[in-house]
Parts: C-alpha cells; sequence; structure tokens
C-alpha cells in the first residue's frame, strides 16, 4: 500500500480525506488504482493516457520526472500530489 | 593591592603587544578587533576591523570569532584597554593574540589607511539592538538590510506580515505593487491594513503603516497591476529581492520570467485554505517557477482564496516564513529554501520539504530557451483546455 497526500484543490474527489492509499508497483500502477478507487479523480489526473501536465507527483519528496516517471518503482515511499496554488490572498 | 599603573604593567607583561608597523603587516592576515567606544569607531578604524567594546568583548567574542586559532590584532586608542582586552581574550582560549601598542592614535600618525565606519544613529542602535547582538547580523548586517530593496507583489495576505517584518527589521526600501482597495473581506487576515482604512488603496494604507511602524524605511508604491507591459519600469527602479505574495497564475509566470532575466531571487509564497507553500528561486542557483510547475492547472483546479476561503493566520505564517528568506538572502546568510519547495498544514500542524531541481529543457531558464521575451500570460495560463 502506498499513502498518497491529496492537496485541498482536490478533497471533494476523495470525500474529503487528506491521504488515502492505494495499491501497485510503480507510480503509474498506483495511481490508476487510486482513480479506480475515486474515479472522479481520473480526470484530474491524465491527459490522454499520461499524467496531466499541471499535476506534480512527488515520492519519497522527489518530483517523479526527475526519477523514472510514471514508471518510477514506488517502494513503499509515501506519495504526494501537488498542483501548483496561485493564492496569495 | 595594586594600583592600576602596577596592574597594566603586569598584564602587558603576560601578553604579546606590536608596534604599529608590525600590525601594519598582518593586516592580510590577522583580524583586527577594535575594542573602543561607539563614538570613538564611529569617527575612523582600521580597515576591515571588527568592532566590539571592550565591555562586551568576553559575551560576544566567541559568537564573532569561533576559531580560537585565528590571529587577532587588538586595538584601542591606546594600547592600555587593548591590553586588559587581549589578556582576557587569552584566559578565553584565543591563543594567537596580539596588543597594538600605542593603539589607533600610533596607526594614523604613521599614516597607515583608515576607514570611517557608515555607523547606525543612536536610535538607530536602539531600535536594532536585537539584531546587532547576533554575530550573524550584527552592525555590517544592519547596515546592509538599510541599504536593501525588496519589492512586494501584493499587499494582501503575505504581503501584509513580510513587508510588516521587513519594515520592522530595518530593510530600508519597501516597494509595494497593488492595484486593489482595502475590502472588508481582507481584515480577516490582511493585518497592514485596518479598519478605518477601508476604501483606502492599499498600498497607500501599507506604506501609512509602514512608516508608522519605522520611519527608517522609504515605501514606493506601484498603485497597478504587475503586466508584461510595466513589469521592466518597475523593476528598472532596482530591487535585491522579490517577495511574490501575487494572487493569480499569469503573474506568478510573469513575475518569474522577469526574475530570470532580470537576475532577482524571488522568495515564493502561496497559500489556500489550511496549507501554503514556500520556497526561493533564485536565478543561476536552481530551479525557477516554470521547473517547478511548467503548466497552471485549468482554473477548476485552482481556486482562489476568494472562491474556496483560507485560514486568517495562515498567511501570517506563510509571508512570515517568506520574510525569514528574503532577511538571509539580503544578508547572505543561512541555509536558503532554493531547490526545496516547503509545504506547510496548518490543520495538521506538519511542514513536509519536496525537492525541486532546475530542469534542462526549461522554456525560460533551461538550456535552449523557447520564450525569451514578455508573453500574454493571461492566455497562457487560461491554456487550451479552457472551451467554452
Amino acid at each position: 500500500m502506498t499513502a498518497i497526500r491529496i492537496p485541498p484543490t482536490l478533497r471533494n474527489e476523495v470525500g474529503g480525506e487528506r491521504q488515502v492509499e492505494a495499491h501497485g508497483g510503480s507510480v503509474r500502477e498506483v495511481l490508476e488504482d487510486l482513480a479506480r478507487r475515486y474515479p472522479a479523480l481520473e480526470s484530474q489526473l491524465f491527459e490522454d493516457g499520461e499524467l496531466a501536465t499541471f499535476v506534480n507527483v512527488y515520492l519519497g519528496g522527489e518530483d517523479i520526472r526527475t526519477l523514472d516517471g510514471l514508471d518510477t518503482t514506488v517502494d513503499g515511499l509515501p506519495m504526494i500530489l501537488l498542483p501548483a496554488m496561485a493564492g496569495g490572498c | 593591592m595594586a594600583t592600576y599603573r602596577e596592574l597594566l604593567a603586569q598584564v602587558k607583561g603576560e601578553i604579546d603587544e606590536i608596534g604599529a608597523a608590525d600590525a601594519r603587516e598582518r593586516t592580510e592576515s590577522a583580524l583586527f578587533l577594535d575594542v573602543r567606544e561607539h563614538d570613538e569607531w564611529d569617527e575612523g578604524a582600521v580597515p576591515g576591523a571588527v568592532h566590539v567594546p571592550r565591555g562586551q568583548l568576553e559575551s560576544r567574542i566567541e559568537g564573532l570569532v569561533p576559531d580560537k586559532d585565528r590571529e587577532l590584532v587588538v586595538y584601542c586608542s591606546g594600547g592600555s584597554r587593548s591590553a586588559f582586552a587581549a589578556k582576557s581574550l587569552g584566559e578565553l582560549g584565543y591563543r594567537n593574540v596580539a596588543s597594538l601598542t600605542g593603539g589607533f592614535t600610533d596607526w594614523k600618525r604613521n599614516g597607515y589607511p583608515i576607514e570611517t565606519p557608515t555607523t547606525l544613529t543612536p536610535s538607530q542602535r536602539a531600535r536594532y539592538s536585537r539584531h546587532l547582538l547576533i554575530p550573524e547580523v550584527g552592525e555590517a548586517g544592519q547596515q546592509k538590510l538599510l541599504s536593501s530593496r525588496v519589492l512586494l507583489i501584493g499587499a494582501g495576505g503575505l504581503g501584509s506580515p513580510a513587508s510588516l517584518y521587513l519594515a520592522a527589521a530595518g530593510v530600508g526600501t519597501i516597494g509595494i505593487i497593488d492595484a486593489d482597495v482595502v475590502d472588508d473581506s481582507n481584515l480577516q487576515r490582511q493585518i497592514i491594513h485596518s479598519t478605518k482604512r477601508l476604501g483606502e488603496p492599499k498600498v497607500q494604507s501599507a506604506k501609512d503603516t509602514i512608516e508608522a511602524l519605522n520611519p527608517d524605511v522609504q515605501v514606493k508604491t506601484y498603485e497597478e497591476r504587475l503586466t508584461s507591459e510595466n513589469v521592466e519600469r518597475i523593476l528598472a527602479d532596482g530591487w535585491d529581492v522579490i517577495v511574490d505574495g501575487a494572487d493569480n497564475f499569469p503573474t506568478r509566470y510573469l513575475v518569474n520570467d522577469a526574475s530570470v532575466w532580470n537576475d532577482l531571487p524571488v522568495v515564493h509564497g502561496s497559500i489556500y485554505r489550511f496549507e501554503g507553500q514556500v520556497t526561493v528561486f533564485k536565478p543561476g542557483h536552481g530551479p525557477c517557477y516554470r521547473c517547478l510547475f511548467p503548466t497552471p492547472p485549468p482554473p477548476e483546479l485552482a481556486p482562489s482564496c476568494a472562491e474556496g476561503g483560507v485560514l486568517g493566520v495562515l498567511p501570517g505564517i506563510i509571508g512570515s516564513l517568506q520574510a525569514n528568506e528574503a532577511l538571509k538572502l539580503l544578508l547572505g546568510i543561512g541555509d536558503g529554501l532554493q531547490g526545496r519547495l516547503l509545504l506547510f498544514d496548518a490543520l495538521a500542524t506538519t511542514v513536509d520539504e519536496v525537492i525541486v531541481k532546475r530542469d534542462a529543457s526549461c522554456p525560460v531558464c533551461g538550456e535552449s530557451p523557447t520564450i525569451t521575451e514578455y508573453i500574454d500570460y493571461v492566455e497562457f495560463c487560461a491554456g487550451p483546455r479552457v472551451t467554452s
């Protein structure tokens, strides 16, 4: 099981949870499992089968774009989903 | 019981003393320690000397000079106070200390170089006394802050605490860009404004508050939105650090591009509901905002605080962290948040950190930039995803 931190802007899609869990050996598998559990997330995370460019995924504190992308092995490390926030208000 | 003269003679017998000519030869290798009083220091000193009045020597020296093998030349005006100081330094474990016989008076008589330090006024010394006690700041650091210039994007939630703390710290010039007026709904968190300023331009309200807090600070106001058209004019006023507390993505990307092209560090902060993000983008020393967030999210994934709300104290925390990063950049001390994005969750009271790396293919700061001039940022942030 991989623990996934959900940003406030995506919490409506997961029943308000701050953190959820999903299965999988790679980042892709974990996110696909996550989207199966919470179908409303799918369109927020994926664009044409690839990770949406506006969503950052961190595994063990590292951006998966600097690792092996969606093919990165999760290895039990915690995951953080993080879209940009604009607010300085 | 010994008289003063006897005591001085005894102390001088126990320390190393050097003449002005010997001392001059050590100006490259040794640290000169001036133990005179403030008014004597103000009238001139050995260039590069560190000033610690004799009465504060023992309490402050280990903070100022942690290396007890450092070669030190101690001087006062005539060589007596420095003799006692040298003895005391020896007792504190400093192994390489010499007192300048004849002191600064002899140094000057020989025609050796002196400099007149820029000094704080007595009221500044009182105001910034808690800074002056910190070795990492001290008088030189405070002078640096007083001659520093910080530009704040926004006088809202983040800009309020950031500008107040920067002003209190004595940052000499603060620029504030904001086109809005103070509204009822701002006052739950925007602590630089007040009920009696409702309806006033935020930049004027912020200026009034800052000037009441610290008359040392000059506030330059820009009652306008930052745009591709005015950004270069505003940056041409000369800034050391930008503190970004904007409330929209077009401004975030505009600030980023301008900062990369003008080689200006940006202290970034953003907030939503209970969560905040802080980092520092320093051109040439790590990633830029586009390396972190290459694409802005679609509007439904990026609600503003006006739409989604924000806990009133959250900007206080995040804006204060921004002020802290800005002060460290100005002083050149500590480890900044370059390359690290700090994530604060006020509801769980947790602080997490993720690593942010420079992207070699970044369109602005990468190896082959494809964006080299200002674009239409509103259009860029609306993106192709937005359909009617």
